[in-house]
């Protein structure tokens, strides 16, 4: 027998609440399956209640006369045999007052419904079938060499203020030129620090050649100027002994680039480790915002890519739910399509993280700029192979790999950092030949 | 000032209606001696009696019909379709007639003359109790129609519709009935038709809502406040004629929109609503105008998880604004 | 007159009389429990064929017996045809809780409402009377094919106040169509009683008007009923065009499970309308002829229980239905 709470179940349309009318059992009276327990008023229908199971009535919890809302406990009882599983109830409601002269609220209850929770599908899912609902999204190709486009808006916008648009940067998807980067625009212009000095004065104009900006240039430079004025960031370094990865990678490189058809690098392992490390240290993968610190659900982690054209982030959705293999497969078609000017806009928004491999250049250290409005960003430098202490005062020859990171300081402190780190640090030294990620 | 739902704001308005005019009379399905299915004529029939209060045969082109002569001859009948689903039997009716007949007769004849039925789903409705039929009837010059989603507008717009000198389709979503209230001023008040109102004002982006989106657009509105960006949400009431000052106001003041209703997408009131703003505030947008609504299915079905699949509600209408905001 | 099994219409024999009695048990004990999940919460909405009974299995057991083959248009309240047409208690409740596998419309639709063709089933919708024009078009189709279909259009007293069942009824007149328009008349739509719906006391007498028979028979008699569709089916069958038959019966519960009848109905017209029991009527019949005893009958119920039992379990189990493919088989998959 199992102490189990009967509900006040939800009976037809739009009905919210019901009075208990009377009490058809008597505490300690052996009911059946389907025998009626309660009456109950509704102001649509006059029901009664079924016990949903077979046992024994313990007691009431809710006296004749009571308004109760659907969905709320009324009696106690002790059931035969198992108990079905209940799913999770629906909400409490919220009421919500809008900002008009005549006030009202919305109660958002009626999907509550009785002993089996048979909770109605909840809100749905937008994922789904938004393509279906809503108007096309645009696609566009991000990091062409077309025109920069503005909208309406920015357009008139930048006419009535004078502004060259080409020095306008964008904030927008796929860097796109918003209301508020012109407007900010605008305000900045009077305020410009003296260190940017007249052309006249300091700087002679360029004697030699001068290499004309693309839009992307523009657009990255923009970028880079905006993170560098407006975050105070801080930077770190940790050590990571990889020998463990790097002899793992090896010994399974040629099976995984047989199965897969995509090289096998050290960046989907890096990958694997920032996500979940981020997810255990949400800070990092927030944003500062005046109203406080924007945390994120998921991780979308931005993979930095060096084109022809120049640097490029297109980002890897959900990147926590991702294995090492699929983000091996995810990160490889991004990169493709990055060097071949075949991202779409969807592919470079949303971004939570950015991870660079500065190693792949050679690098050992580096200081990387935040992709704004991110609130860090990390490296991974060359896998170097040195001589290092190990078990005591043992010298071994280690693959070492430095990890480095630029983060915000108003997010959070060096402790948070350090955690941080320590956590991708820890995830990549337990990976070893005999490990299982693929 | 009373606190009450929208079925008994619909209630009083009628009932404080039919007291001052003795024209006014009802008739529809079981609206005398059970007092509507939905209660709406709870007690008429006890103070007006059954020649005001009228008990039909199950025919609702009959009922369409007779009403509009009744109104052609100076009466003002209030016609109750039972649900907003048994709306097309009436079409013949009152947008083939009574839409026509003031312009057909050059002024000779009008049709003072409300239509008023419970629409829209999220009730467990099914497919023949959850429609949302105004763009038929918003489609048709001659013909207002009303959507009101709080009881201070229902009360206000269905004295305004009962009062009008023309015919007028109010629709009222049923699933606001019970689950929205609020408040509604004592005494004799009128929401003039054809007005929009601002339920929430923001700079960030524009909302153009109305029936029972509107209260999950508030709510989604909600939740991105709580991260300090503040959407503006306005509630046509009238979806024939829409109010495009308050709607162009809007937008020119936040530069991006967002059309949210349940009924289904493609050539809804949001497509007009659309085209609007594109044509009249082009200069102000900053993104382009975005949808959410019902996709194009029957709407809408019966299961739970099916249902759900349907409905606009205010997680959907969220991940929209998120998507307009960050274009 | 009593009836008794001495003089019993051709084509129904006793062993029938006993399979039509099981066959209520069942559906009776069927539509308790759907009222009882109704106001458990799971059951968003239920229409009852309480005492509707007879009638209804009388007019299915007319058309197998004497037409070649047959269709049924039912309406909201004709659980006791589908149930008898083949829709097992754990489908019909499948479809009571909107679950996956519920065969008329996968759940898309109010319990009882949509399609199984192979069963000779057709409920599109619960819009009052709009399939009865789509009955007497399936009836015009099998004439032009030559088929030898008896088309059955069920409808309440209610539904005949609709233009679109005097357009069709002289439809079907005119052109000599296999239809039988069968009129349940319970004397209530939702809170209208019949002397609000109608000038006339029997639906029936409108049948002249469209120049075929129309007759009125007590309901609640399984006999009566079938003698009356029977006739009815033959005349189709034969070609000679529809009939309407009207099988008076009584509703002893609100319209659905959203109604409440108590503000339209008094309690003593209720209770008295109880007392017009098709099962207690039929039940008596059999005994009186040595065919049923309380032993067997309470055997029937207990059987009935248990299926139904195992049928309330089994849909309980199921799922909802999943929503990926809500967007589909609105138009046809082409390519």
């Amino acid at each position: 027998m199992a102490k189990t709470i009967i509900e006040l179940p939800q009976v037809g349309e739009s009905v919210t609440e019901g009075v208990i009318s009377k009490w058809l059992v008597q505490p300690g009276a052996k009911v059946r399956k389907y025998d009626p327990l309660v009456e109950v008023m509704t102001d649509k229908v006059n029901m009664e209640v079924p016990s949903p199971f077979t046992g024994t009535f313990i007691r009431a919890l809710a006296a004749e006369g009571d308004t109760v809302p659907m969905g709320q406990a009324i009696a106690e009882m002790d059931v035969e045999g198992e108990v079905p599983q209940t799913a999770p109830k629906a909400e409490a409601p919220t009421g919500v007052a809008p900002a008009s002269a005549s006030s009202f609220e919305f109660v958002d209850s009626v999907r509550s419904v009785g002993p089996t929770g048979s909770g109605e599908g909840g809100q749905g899912r937008p994922d789904a079938l938004q393509d279906a609902a809503n108007a096309a999204k645009t696609t566009g190709s991000v990091g062409g060499g077309d025109a920069v486009r503005l909208s309406p808006l920015v357009k008139r916008l930048v006419e009535q203020h004078g502004v060259d648009a080409s020095l306008l940067s964008g904030t927008g998807v796929g860097g796109r030129i918003t209301k508020e980067d012109v407007l900010a625009f605008v305000e900045s212009g009077s305020a410009r620090p003296a260190a940017s000095p007249e052309p006249a004065e300091t700087v002679a104009e360029p004697a030699g050649n001068v290499m004309a900006l693309t839009p992307l240039r523009k657009i990255i430079a923009a970028h880079m100027e905006r993170s560098a004025r407006e975050i105070p960031a801080a930077w770190s370094m940790f050590e990571v002994d990889v020998t463990g990865l790097v002899a793992y990678r090896a010994a399974q490189r040629d099976a995984f680039a047989r199965e897969a058809g995509v090289p096998l690098t050290y960046l989907p392992f890096a990958a694997y480790a920032v996500a979940q490390a981020l997810m255990a240290n949400p800070l990092l993968n927030g944003r500062w915002a005046e109203t406080g610190i924007a945390l994120n659900d998921h991780v979308n982690l931005g993979i930095a890519v060096s084109t022809e054209a120049g640097l490029m982030v297109p980002v890897i959705h959900n990147a926590e739910r991702l294995g090492v293999r699929d983000l091996a497969l995810r990160a490889h078609a991004l990169i493709e399509a990055a060097r071949n000017g075949k991202l779409t806009l969807d592919d470079v928004q949303g971004g939570t993280f950015t991870l660079n491999n500065t190693g792949a250049l050679g690098s050992v250290v580096s200081a990387p700029i935040i992709n704004h409005p991110q609130a860090a960003i990390v490296t991974t430098e060359a896998i170097i192979k040195r001589p290092v202490v190990v078990d005591g005062d043992q010298i071994a020859v280690r693959s070492m790999m430095n990890l480095c990171m630029t983060f915000d300081h108003r997010v959070c402190d060096g402790a948070e950092a350090g955690k941080f780190l320590a956590d991708i640090k820890a995830r990549l030294e337990a990976i070893s030949e005999g490990s299982s990620l693929l | 000032m009373a606190i009450m739902t929208v079925i008994e704001a619909v209630r009083e308005a009628m009932r404080e209606e039919m007291r001052r005019d003795a024209s006014v009379f009802i008739l529809g399905e079981d609206v005398g001696r059970r007092g509507g299915v939905f209660l709406a004529t709870q007690g008429f029939i006890d103070e007006f009696g059954e020649q005001r209060v009228i008990d039909t045969p199950l025919a609702e082109a009959a009922i369409a019909g007779v009403a509009v002569g009744a109104a052609m001859a100076g009466m003002r009948p209030i016609a109750e379709v039972q649900f907003g689903d048994f709306m097309f039997p009436v079409f013949n009716q009152i947008v083939g007639e009574a839409a026509r007949i003031r312009y057909g007769t050059n002024g000779k004849l009008h049709v003072p003359l409300v239509v008023r039925s419970p629409y829209g789903g999220h009730v467990r409705g099914g497919l023949f109790h959850s429609q949302s039929p105004e763009a038929y009837f918003a489609h048709t010059p001659g013909l207002k129609v009303v959507t009101p989603a709080t009881p201070y507008d229902a009360k206000g717009l269905l004295k305004a519709a009962i009062r009008s000198n023309d015919p007028v389709v109010f629709l009222e979503h049923k699933r606001t009935y019970r689950a929205v209230r609020g408040e509604v001023p004592d005494g004799d008040y009128v929401v003039p038709i054809g007005v929009a109102d601002i339920k929430r004002a923001g700079d960030a982006a524009t909302i153009v809502t109305y029936g029972l989106t509107l209260h999950y657009s508030l709510q989604a509105a909600e939740v991105l406040a709580g991260e300090g960006v503040e959407v503006e949400v306005v509630d046509l009431r009238t979806v024939s004629p829409i109010d495009r000052e308050t709607v162009l106001e809007s937008v020119r003041k936040t530069s991006r929109a967002l059309v949210v209703h349940e009924d289904n997408l493609s050539l809804g009131v949001g497509a007009e609503v659309s085209a609007i703003i594109a044509e009249h505030a082009f200069d102000s947008l900053d993104a382009p105008v975005m949808r959410v609504a019902g996709p194009d299915i029957p709407a809408m079905p019966f299961a739970p998880t099916l249902e759900a699949a349907y409905m606009p509600t205010a997680d959907k209408i969220e991940a929209a604004l998120r998507r307009l905001l960050e274009y | 007159m009593t009836q008794t099994m001495n003089d019993l219409p051709s084509g129904l024999n006793a062993e029938d009389l006993v399979d039509i009695y099981a066959n209520m048990v069942l559906i009776r004990t069927l539509d308790e429990r759907i009222w009882a999940m109704n106001r458990q919460g799971k059951a968003a909405i239920v229409a009852s064929s309480q005492g509707h009974e007879a009638a209804q299995l009388a007019s299915v057991w007319a058309l197998r017996h004497h037409a070649k083959d047959y269709f049924c248009f039912t309406y909201y309240r004709d659980l006791a045809v589908t149930v008898s047409q083949g829709l097992t208690p754990t489908e019909a409740l499948l479809g009571f809780l909107a679950k996956e596998g519920e065969p008329m419309s996968g759940a898309r639709q109010f319990p009882q409402h949509g399609a199984i063709p192979d069963r000779k089933v057709i409920n599109i919708s619960n819009v009052v009377a709009t399939h009865i024009p789509h009955a007497v078009g399936w009836a015009l189709a099998a004439k032009m094919r030559g088929e030898p279909t008896v088309v059955a259009a069920y409808m309440g007293d209610g539904a005949t106040s609709q233009g679109e069942v005097h357009e069709a009824m002289n439809f079907a007149s005119v052109m000599k169509l296999p239809v039988v328009f069968i009129v349940e008349n319970n004397k209530y739509a939702i809170s209208v009683p019949q002397h609000r719906q109608m000038n006339v006391t029997e639906v029936s007498s409108r049948a002249v008007g469209y120049g075929m028979p129309g007759v009125t028979v007590d309901g609640t008699d399984v006999v009566a009923s079938y003698a009356a569709c029977a006739e009815a089916v033959e005349r189709a069958a034969r070609g000679d065009g529809p009939s309407l038959v009207e099988l008076d019966v009584e509703r002893y519960l609100p319209h659905t499970s959203d109604d409440d009848d108590s503000v339209y109905r008094a309690k003593e017209e209720i209770d008295e309308a109880r007392k017009r029991d098709p099962l207690a009527k039929l039940k008596a019949l059999l005994q009186g002829a040595g065919l049923m005893t309380d032993e067997r009958d309470a055997e029937l119920r207990e059987s009935a229980r248990r299926e139904v039992d195992a049928a309330t379990d089994a849909a309980e189990a199921a799922p909802f239905p999943p929503d990926d493919d809500v967007l589909e088989r609105v138009f046809e998959e082409v390519g």
